[in-house]
C-alpha cells in the first residue's frame, strides 16, 4: 500500500530561507544545520531501501531564548523509562515540581492495585526544601526510603530519579542506594537524571538504560525457564494500551511475550529479560542501550519493528517470524489474514475521506519516522516531520520513510514549527500539548502524538482503527469551518496565520 | 476479534472485551510475580484503618501526591498577566517544557515561555552567556514588549546572579538598554508556585517603581489577583463589579485574554494583559487590594513601602467575603455600591436559602492553595455545610491560626480540622478514617474519589480532565452561585444515582427537589 508521491522541496527551502532570515546570526548559523529538505535516495546516493536523505545535525545543544520543545534527562528516565515500571516506587528526588508535572501524564496504562501493589500514577517527591539543598539530601533520602518500606511494604523496588540539584550539590545517593537496598533487601536504583546533563531527554533514557544494567541485571538469581520462541518486548511504553495492542498480535504468532519494557512492566519482568531469544525494539531511541548491552552480554538478538498501521505492522510480524522459522511464520501469515477484512474495512471507510490530505509531524525520538506509514495506509501525504531528541542514527532511519522534497527540522523552536505550518498549511499536525493550541488557533486540526490526545491504543491492528477513526474526527470536524465571522471579509491569505 | 471498523472502541471498552481479559490475567499470573491476591486485598484495608493513618500522618520526609507546584510556575504565571510579556527562565530547559504543558493542559491554551538551556557547561561555568544569547534570541524572535526573568533551581543551586547577567547582557546588546526586563529569583526548593508569583510581581513592580516619584491619586485603588486557574473568569468578574461601581482601578496582572485567546485562524502569542504604562501610572494608586493574601506577602509589603494603603483578602467569594471585599473597595475609593450589585447579592442568597435543606449539614473535605481553602471553608459554611477537613500542602502556620480563626466564628466550624503541609496520600487517610461527603479541590483528587468513593468537586488549578470550567467566575457574587450551582449538581447527581434502581430504589428517584 506504498504511497508515491515527492513534496515540494523548493516551497521548503525557501521556508527554511525566511525563518533563519529572522535570527540574530549566531543562531541563524546554528540553527541552519537543523533544517533540511530530504533529497531523493537515488540523488544521494544511497542503498536501494533509503528512499530520501535527511540531512541534519541533531542531538547538540538548544539555543538558549529560543522556546525549544525539548524536555531533560529527568523527563526521559522518570517519564519514559523508569516511570512505567509499575510495582516499584519512583522518588523524584529534589523539589517539588519535575514529579508534579509529570505526574500521570503519560498515560503508561497498567493493571494493578494503585497505592498498594502498584504506584504508577502517584507522585513521590523528596520536595527539597532550603536546608536540603545546604546540608545535603542524603540523610532525608534514607528516611524517605525506610517510609516508603513502612507505608508501601508490597513495593518491588524504589528508584531514585535524580533532579538538578542533586548532582550540584554533591549528594551520594548510590551510597544510600546500597545501604537501604542491603537493609530492607530490595532493589533500589539510583539514577543520575539531572535535568542539566545531556541537551533532551535523550541522556536520560541512556542512562536509565545504563542504571538498569548495572543496578539489576546480574543482582539477583532469577529462576526462570526460558522457551524457545520467548521475547522481550523493548520501548513500548503502553500509552493508551499500545503495548498490550501489539502483544495480543505477538501472542497469536506463537510467541511468548516474556517481559514488557516499560509499559505494564514489572521488576521481575526486567530482571529476566536476558534470558529471553529475541529483543523486540519499538522505540529504538529510548532503549537502544540496552538491548545492546544485552546483546553483548547474554547474547540476546535484538529487532527494531514497527506497530503502527498495517503495511509496517505486516511487514514486521513477518520479518519477526522469520527469525523463529516456518512454524511462525505460518502462523504469522494466518494473523495477517485474519485481521486483513478489519484494516480492508478501516481503509475502506476512512480513506476516501482522509486521501490526499497532507500532515505535518513534530514528535520525540520515534514516532516522527514510524507513524508515517500509517498515515500513508491512509493515503494521506507526510510534507514535513522531525524530531524533539533523535540522534544522528534516526535520521538515516527516517530515510526509509519519508519521500523527496519533505520538510525536515531537528529541535524545531516555536517559532519555526508556526512559521512552517503557517507556509505549508498542511491538513492536519501531529505533536504535543504545547503545539496543540497555536495549532489550532490557526485553523489546523490537530492531533498530540505523545499521548494519542487521550486516546488510543494506536499500535497493532486494533490500534490502527482507533487511529484512523481519531484523524478523521480531527480534520473532519465542523467546527474548522466555523472560524470567519460571515459579516467580516476572509483574510486574503485564508486562515493559518502565525504569531508575529 | 473485538475491533470492527463500524464500532471501533477505544481503550476503555477495547480492554474490556474478554481477549484481552484473559490475555492480561495470564500475563500477570506468568510473567508480573504478583503478590498474592489476598496479601494485596488486606493491605488495600489495611490502609484504610487509623493505625496507618497514624504511620500516614507521621511522615517527616516523603512527600505522596503534594497539592502545590514549585516557584516557577507561579513567576511564568505571573508574567502572563502582562501585556506582550514573554517569560524567560534561566536554567535547565525541561522545566520550561514542564510549565508549559502544565499551564496548557489546565487552560486548553497555548502557554509561551522561554528557557537559557543551561547543560553540563553552565554548571560549571554559570549560565551568563546563555542569558546573554538567550535574552537576544527572544528578544529578535519573539518581538516582545517586555521580558520576565525567572529562574529554575539549577540557576539557584550555582548561584547566577540575575541582575548582574542582565546588566551584562544589556552591555552586550542583547536588548537595547531602555528595554524592561524585571526579573525575580524563584528558588524550587523554597515555598510553592504561590511564593514564585509574589516574586514575580514584586520584580515587575519594582522594576517600573523603583526610584519613581510618586504622586498620589486619591481613590484609585490596584488590584491584584495572585495565582489563579480561574483568572479567566474571575478578573472579567471583579472587573465588571468594579466597572460598575465607577471605580478608577488598575487590574496589575490580568491573564484572562492571554489564556482565552478567540479562534478565528490567527494564533496571538500575546494578547490583553495589563499595560505596561498602567503598571507604571500604578504607582500614584491610593491603595493596593490582593486578593489572595498568601500569595503577595512580599509584593503587599513593597506596595506599603512605596506608600500604599494595603489590604488583602482570601479568594472573595460567597456573600460575605464579597462584602467585604466590595465595601473595602466602596471605602478606599469614595464609590457607593450600586443597587444593582445589591439586587445581585439578594439573588445569590435567594439561591442559597432556595437550596439550603440540600446542603445543611453536609461534611467537606477542602483542599488547595491556603487562600482558595480558606475561602471554600468560608463559603461551605455559610451555605451550613462543615468544613470537616482543610489541608493546603502549601499552608503555613500563619494560615492555619487564621483559618483556625474562621472556623471557630462560626457553629459549622467546630468540628473542622486544618492540615497545613499536609499531602493527598495523607488525605486519604483522613477519608477513611473520618469520612465527609463531598471532596473540593481539583483533577488530582480523582484519584481520592475512586479509592475512597468521596465525590470529588473540581474548583481549583489544575483541572485537567474536566473543559472549559475555568472560564467562569468563582468569585464574587455571580462566582458563589457558580460554585453553589457546581455543589448542587453533585449531590443531585448522586441522590438520582443512588435511587434509580428500578424495583429496588425507583421510590426516592423524585422529578423534583
Amino acid at each position: 500500500m506504498s504511497l508515491e508521491y515527492e513534496n515540494d522541496g523548493a516551497l521548503h527551502a525557501k521556508l527554511i530561507e525566511d525563518v533563519l532570515s529572522q535570527y540574530p546570526d549566531k543562531a541563524a548559523k546554528r540553527r541552519k544545520k537543523h533544517l533540511s529538505v530530504a533529497k531523493s535516495g537515488d540523488e544521494a546516493g544511497e542503498e536501494s531501501e533509503v528512499i530520501s536523505e535527511c540531512d541534519v545535525k541533531s542531538n547538540i545543544k538548544s539555543i538558549p531564548g529560543v522556546m525549544t520543545i525539548r524536555g531533560c534527562a529527568y523527563a526521559g528516565s522518570k517519564g519514559v523509562v523508569w516511570g512505567p515500571v509499575k510495582d516499584m516506587v519512583h522518588i523524584s528526588h529534589g523539589p517539588v515540581g519535575c514529579g508534579q508535572y509529570s505526574w500521570s501524564q503519560r498515560r503508561n496504562y497498567y493493571v494493578g492495585t494503585t497505592g498498594i501493589d502498584t504506584f504508577g500514577t502517584m507522585q513521590f517527591t523528596s520536595d527539597f526544601q532550603e536546608k536540603d539543598i545546604v546540608f545535603g539530601g542524603d540523610k532525608k533520602l534514607e528516611q524517605i526510603i525506610d517510609e516508603i518500606e513502612v507505608l508501601f511494604p508490597l513495593n518491588k523496588g524504589i528508584t531514585v530519579q535524580s533532579e538538578c540539584p542533586i548532582g550540584l550539590i554533591g549528594d551520594d545517593t548510590e551510597a544510600v542506594s546500597r545501604k537501604k537496598a542491603k537493609e530492607h533487601e530490595k532493589t533500589i536504583v539510583p539514577v543520575r537524571c539531572e535535568g542539566f546533563r545531556g541537551v533532551s531527554q535523550s541522556l536520560g533514557h541512556h542512562i536509565a538504560n545504563d542504571s538498569i544494567r548495572d543496578w539489576v541485571f546480574d543482582k539477583k538469581d532469577v529462576e526462570f525457564e526460558a522457551g524457545a520462541y520467548d521475547v522481550n518486548v523493548i520501548g513500548d511504553y503502553n500509552i493508551g494500551g499500545d503495548a498490550w495492542a501489539s502483544r495480543i498480535l505477538l501472542e497469536e504468532i506463537g510467541l511468548r511475550v516474556v517481559g514488557n519494557w516499560s509499559g505494564d512492566a514489572t521488576l521481575a519482568e526486567i530482571e529476566r529479560a536476558p534470558k529471553a531469544k529475541l529483543n523486540l525494539i519499538h522505540c529504538y531511541r529510548s532503549m537502544n542501550y540496552i538491548c545492546r548491552h544485552m546483546e553483548e552480554k547474554y547474547g540476546v538478538a535484538w529487532m527494531e519493528y514497527n506497530f503502527f498501521g498495517p503495511s509496517q505492522i505486516e511487514a514486521s510480524l513477518r520479518n519477526i517470524a522469520k527469525h523463529f522459522g516456518p512454524e511462525i511464520e505460518e502462523k504469522a501469515e494466518k494473523v495477517i489474514a485474519k485481521y486483513r477484512p478489519l484494516v480492508d474495512a478501516v481503509i475502506s471507510k476512512y480513506r476516501p475521506r482522509l486521501e490526499g490530505n497532507t500532515v505535518m509531524l513534530y514528535v520525540g525520538g520515534l514516532r516522527p519516522r514510524h507513524v508515517i506509514t500509517a498515515y500513508e495506509d491512509l493515503g494521506m501525504v507526510i510534507v514535513g516531520t522531525g524530531y524533539e531528541f533523535a540522534h544522528n542514527d534516526d535520521y538515516q532511519r527516517t530515510g526509509h520513510y519519508v519521500k523527496n522534497g519533505t520538510l525536515i527540522y531537528d529541535d524545531v523552536t516555536g517559532y519555526e514549527l508556526e512559521k512552517f505550518i503557517e507556509g505549508v498549511r498542511p491538513n492536519l499536525v501531529g505533536s504535543g500539548i504545547k503545539e496543540k493550541y497555536p495549532v489550532q488557533k490557526m485553523g489546523i486540526p490537530f492531533r498530540q502524538m505523545h499521548s494519542w490526545d487521550y486516546s488510543g491504543p494506536y499500535h497493532g491492528y486494533d490500534g490502527f482503527a482507533i487511529f484512523a477513526r481519531d484523524v478523521d474526527l480531527a480534520i473532519n470536524n465542523p467546527v474548522w469551518g466555523l472560524y470567519q465571522a460571515p459579516w467580516k471579509e476572509s483574510p486574503p491569505h485564508g486562515q493559518a496565520i502565525a504569531a508575529e | 476479534m473485538p475491533q470492527s471498523a463500524e464500532e471501533i472502541l477505544d481503550h476503555a471498552p477495547l480492554f474490556r472485551e474478554p481477549e484481552y481479559r484473559q490475555m492480561l490475567a495470564e500475563k500477570k499470573l506468568n510473567f508480573e510475580c504478583p503478590h498474592p491476591d489476598q496479601i494485596v486485598t488486606d493491605q488495600g484495608e489495611f490502609t484504610k484503618t487509623w493505625e496507618y493513618r497514624e504511620k500516614n500522618l507521621a511522615r517527616e520526609a516523603l512527600v505522596i501526591n503534594p497539592a502545590k507546584a514549585c516557584q516557577p510556575l507561579g513567576a511564568v504565571f505571573a508574567a502572563a498577566g502582562f501585556e506582550r510579556t514573554m517569560s524567560f527562565v534561566h536554567g535547565s530547559q525541561g522545566c520550561v517544557a514542564y510549565y508549559r504543558s502544565h499551564l496548557s493542559r489546565h487552560f486548553k491554551e497555548p502557554a509561551s515561555a522561554v528557557s537559557s538551556s543551561m547543560t553540563e557547561d553552565a554548571a560549571v561555568f554559570g549560565g551568563l552567556k546563555n542569558l546573554v544569547d538567550g535574552l537576544a534570541n527572544t528578544y529578535q524572535l519573539y518581538d516582545p514588549k517586555m521580558i520576565a526573568v525567572s529562574t529554575t533551581c539549577m540557576a539557584e543551586v550555582i548561584g547566577d546572579d540575575l541582575h548582574s547577567f542582565i546588566e551584562n547582557a544589556k552591555d552586550e546588546n542583547s536588548v537595547p538598554r531602555d528595554f524592561d526586563v524585571p526579573f525575580a529569583h524563584t528558588p524550587a526548593f523554597v515555598g510553592s508556585h504561590v511564593d514564585g508569583y509574589d516574586g514575580m510581581l514584586k520584580g515587575i513592580l519594582e522594576h517600573f517603581w523603583k526610584g519613581q516619584q510618586r504622586t498620589e491619586a486619591k481613590g484609585t485603588i490596584n488590584v491584584i489577583p495572585g495565582f489563579d486557574g480561574y483568572c479567566v473568569g474571575n478578573n472579567r468578574e471583579l472587573k465588571r463589579l468594579l466597572d460598575v461601581m465607577g471605580v478608577s482601578y488598575t487590574f496589575i496582572q490580568d491573564a484572562s485574554d492571554q489564556f482565552d485567546t478567540p479562534s478565528d485562524g490567527e494564533y496571538r502569542m500575546y494578547d490583553g494583559g495589563t499595560k505596561i504604562e498602567e503598571v507604571k501610572g500604578a504607582l500614584d494608586a491610593e491603595a493596593t487590594l490582593s486578593l489572595q493574601h498568601y500569595n503577595t506577602r512580599k509584593t503587599l509589603d513593597y506596595c506599603q513601602q512605596v506608600g500604599h494603603a494595603t489590604a488583602s483578602f482570601h479568594y472573595p467569594l460567597g456573600v460575605q467575603a464579597t462584602d467585604e471585599f466590595l465595601m473595602k473597595v466602596s471605602a478606599l475609593s469614595g464609590k457607593e455600591i450600586p443597587e444593582g450589585i445589591r439586587l445581585e447579592r439578594g439573588r445569590l442568597v435567594d439561591a442559597m436559602a432556595d437550596s439550603q435543606s440540600w446542603l445543611h449539614g453536609k461534611k467537606y473535605a477542602i483542599y488547595g492553595d491556603p487562600d482558595f481553602v480558606y475561602a471554600m471553608a468560608r463559603f461551605v459554611m455559610e451555605t451550613g455545610g462543615e468544613p470537616t477537613h482543610c489541608l493546603a500542602t502549601n499552608g503555613t502556620s500563619a494560615w492555619e491560626a487564621e483559618l483556625k480563626e474562621l472556623l471557630a466564628s462560626s457553629p459549622f466550624g467546630k468540628d473542622a480540622q486544618v492540615w497545613p503541609g499536609k499531602d493527598l496520600w495523607a488525605m486519604r487517610s483522613l477519608l477513611f478514617t473520618e469520612p465527609v461527603d463531598l471532596l473540593i479541590g481539583n483533577s488530582y483528587g480523582k484519584y481520592l474519589e475512586r479509592d475512597t468513593g468521596t465525590p470529588l468537586i473540581r474548583l481549583t488549578f489544575p483541572i485537567f480532565d474536566r473543559h472549559h470550567h475555568h472560564r467562569f467566575a468563582l468569585m464574587g457574587y455571580q462566582g458563589g452561585l457558580r460554585v453553589l450551582t457546581t455543589i448542587l449538581d453533585k449531590i443531585f447527581d448522586k441522590l438520582d444515582r443512588e435511587t434509580s434502581q428500578t424495583g429496588v430504589t425507583d421510590y426516592s428517584y423524585d422529578l423534583t427537589r
